[in-house]
């Protein structure tokens, strides 16, 4: 597990430093007769490096713009710029690309490909970069590594823990140096140990320079960003730093003796 | 993402699956098996019938009652109004052709034979003392019929492998007497076992003075007169001549072939049935077909996530075709491949039986299919699976 981690207190940011910016965004969709409004103008910067979490109830339309910003999902109106290129005029093939290379996803459900073990689940991204075999191994090697799972690189996702499977996510998410990773309720279905191990590698990719966007209902889950956007009915309610930031790493003790001393 | 990859990917979702991917492949490999099987009994049999015209002896002109030059409505064969020819008709054809060009007058029928208490059902081929002419017999032992015995009526009767094999195993036949529809007749020879024929099995058969069949069968019609010509020249004037002859007679209600249109004629109708048999697999490969692609896209809903991971990491649009495309194609090409391999052993096995023969068109035919419809059949769900909404497909229970 990394140690080190830059709890400097980031200045502000500036313009140009942008990194993702959704510019009165809106999502509508059509069930039926029924129009449901899941975000109505959402304007949201985030600036490159810093560590954002997206909170809100269920319904607020947090996971829609995580989607929309993560390229996953078009909004209805409104544009989403990221690196200072528009992509919502992109051709599906274009997004991909920009996925492919720029952002990094984490689910709640950890998304890996069953069958197929956890060197060739963070090896996927590469397939899809065009990276050839040789590299391609390595820097998935490097990955897990940095997740510390460099001993399970053979093992398929149904013989690796809840934790583990979601560290795999991790290292897919970072493994094509993303600018941006996307975490999507990353530690839902993890337990308490699992979880805190999650986000202290969360904080630790933010610690080398990775933009973090967390998306959660949970406050303390919340809090291990420098700043959080709640989310209510598809607006943007409040965004403020936080006081008091949780460093994962420090609670780890803690959590593990409240757990009953179970290691995960 | 390379061509490489994708296989890689396609192979290992395919292994995943062993036993649906087999019956998958089941269906394709029955469909060119049974092309390839077809397609070689069809060529097979083709291949002999034209062996046995062109085994016939050379400048051989046939002539049949009934009109079959025009097409149908002509008046075509079997018609009431048709007359057969007689005797009388080839012994004119004989005297105005001139003796330098034989002609045979042949009658065939069905005959029971018996000789103490064996039975045997076969087939009787009858022609005049130029029989040897037409037919070519290698004479094991005896004798052929001599023309003094046509004109007689002669009971004498020439025996086949398979008849002589059954009726009088182990002893010479030659001298024996048999009775045949109740008549006795004299054994005079028999030949030796030579396989199908233009006349059928020509072992399982019996050869007598036409004046006996005719008497035996009870009529006075001669199924066809063949005419050999003396020299390969003479073939095309001798045709107009027969025309000459017979025209007065019986109008256009006959025909006259030369050998060569003979053979065109059997090997038209031939190819036909062997496309036909052919076009019967070819459905059962269309079966096949769908089968692909019923399982396809079984395969592409039941994935839905995973082609939605894989979009969110980058796959574009045709990672994912290609993906599903392969996999449908290797498919079809390994069960192709498999296909021919039965097919072609099935094929040898059955020439024990009937003449077959597995020729490079049917197996590049039956491969090209098959691959094709992989590609045709896999690339409906193929584009299904590409054309997935990474969100929808990532909810996607």
């Amino acid at each position: 597990m990394p140690e080190s981690a830059n709890r400097a207190i980031p200045g502000p940011c500036d313009e140009t430093r942008v990194v993702l910016e959704a510019r009165g965004v809106s999502k509508c969709y059509h069930l039926g007769e029924v129009e449901v409004h899941a975000l109505r103008g959402v304007d949201l910067s985030i600036c490159e490096g810093r560590m954002l979490s997206l909170m809100g109830p269920s319904g607020s339309g947090k996971s829609t713009l995580m989607h929309i910003i993560g390229l996953l999902d078009r909004p209805s109106e409104g544009s989403v710029i990221v690196e200072s290129e528009e992509v919502s005029a992109m051709a599906p093939n274009e997004l991909a690309a920009v996925r492919n290379r720029r952002i990094g996803f984490v689910f709640q459900s950890f998304n890996l490909l069953s069958r197929t073990t956890a060197l060739a689940n963070v090896e996927l991204p590469l397939v899809y970069a065009g990276v050839s075999g040789t590299e391609r191994s390595r820097r998935a090697r490097a990955a897990l590594e940095r997740v510390g799972l460099g001993d399970r690189m053979g093992h398929l996702p149904n013989q690796l823990s809840g934790g583990q499977q979601q560290r795999v996510a991790i290292a897919r998410a970072l493994v094509t140096e993303p600018s941006i990773v996307l975490a999507d309720e990353p530690t839902g279905n993890l337990d308490s140990v699992s979880g805190v191990d999650v986000m202290t590698i969360l904080q630790d990719l933010n610690a080398h320079g990775i933009t973090v966007v967390l998306v959660t209902h949970d406050d303390t889950v919340a809090r291990h960003a420098e700043r959080i956007v709640r989310l209510r009915d598809g607006r943007v309610v409040a965004d403020d730093p936080v006081a008091d930031r949780i460093w994962a790493a420090d609670r780890r003790d803690e959590v593990v003796e409240e757990a009953g001393g179970v290691q995960a | 993402m390379n061509f490489v990859e994708s296989i890689r990917i396609a192979l290992r979702a395919l292994n995943a699956n062993k036993v649906r991917s087999a019956l998958t492949m089941l269906g394709v490999i029955i469909g060119v098996a049974a092309v390839i099987l077809l397609v070689a009994i069809g060529t097979g049999v083709q291949d002999e019938i034209t062996g046995s015209i062109e085994g016939l002896g050379s400048n051989l002109i046939f002539v049949f009652a009934g009109n079959f030059e025009e097409g149908p409505g002509g008046g075509g064969p079997g018609g009431s109004s048709v007359r057969s020819f007689s005797i009388e008709d080839a012994d004119l054809l004989q005297r105005r052709l001139g003796s330098e060009h034989a002609v045979v007058p042949v009658v065939q029928g069905p005959l029971t034979l018996r000789v103490g208490n064996r039975t045997m059902r076969t087939t009787v081929a009858a022609a005049n003392e130029n029989a040897g002419d037409v037919f070519s017999a290698d004479y094991v032992g005896g004798r052929g019929y001599r023309r003094s015995e046509v004109s007689a009526s002669a009971r004498v009767v020439v025996i086949g492998a398979t008849v002589r094999d059954r009726l009088f195993p182990n002893q010479d036949p030659v001298g024996q007497t048999m009775s045949i529809n109740g008549q006795r007749f004299n054994v005079i020879g028999h030949v030796a076992a030579q396989g199908g024929s233009l006349t059928g099995d020509q072992d399982n058969q019996v050869f007598m003075p036409i004046t006996a069949a005719q008497r035996l069968l009870g009529t006075t019609d001669v199924g066809l007169i063949a005419v050999k010509a003396a020299t390969a020249d003479d073939v095309e004037i001798l045709q107009q001549r027969i025309r000459q002859v017979l025209t007065p007679r019986f109008g256009d209600e006959f025909s006259v072939f030369s050998q060569e249109q003979t053979l065109g004629i059997f090997q038209q109708i031939l190819g036909t049935l062997t496309f036909m048999l052919a076009g019967i697999a070819g459905i059962s490969l269309l079966v096949g077909g769908i089968g692909i692609m019923n399982i396809m896209l079984v395969s592409v809903s039941e994935r839905t996530r995973e082609i939605g991971i894989r979009k969110a990491v980058g796959a574009r649009t045709y990672d994912i075709m290609s993906q599903f495309v392969i996999e449908a194609v290797t498919l079809s090409v390994a069960g192709g491949a498999v296909g021919i391999a039965l097919g072609a052993i099935g094929a040898q096995i059955l020439t024990e039986w009937v003449p077959t023969e597995v020729t490079v068109w049917a197996v590049a035919l039956a491969f090209t299919f098959s691959a094709g419809v992989g590609i045709f059949f896999g690339v409906y769900p193929a584009y299904k699976a590409s054309r997935l909404d990474p969100i929808e497909a990532l909810r996607y229970e």
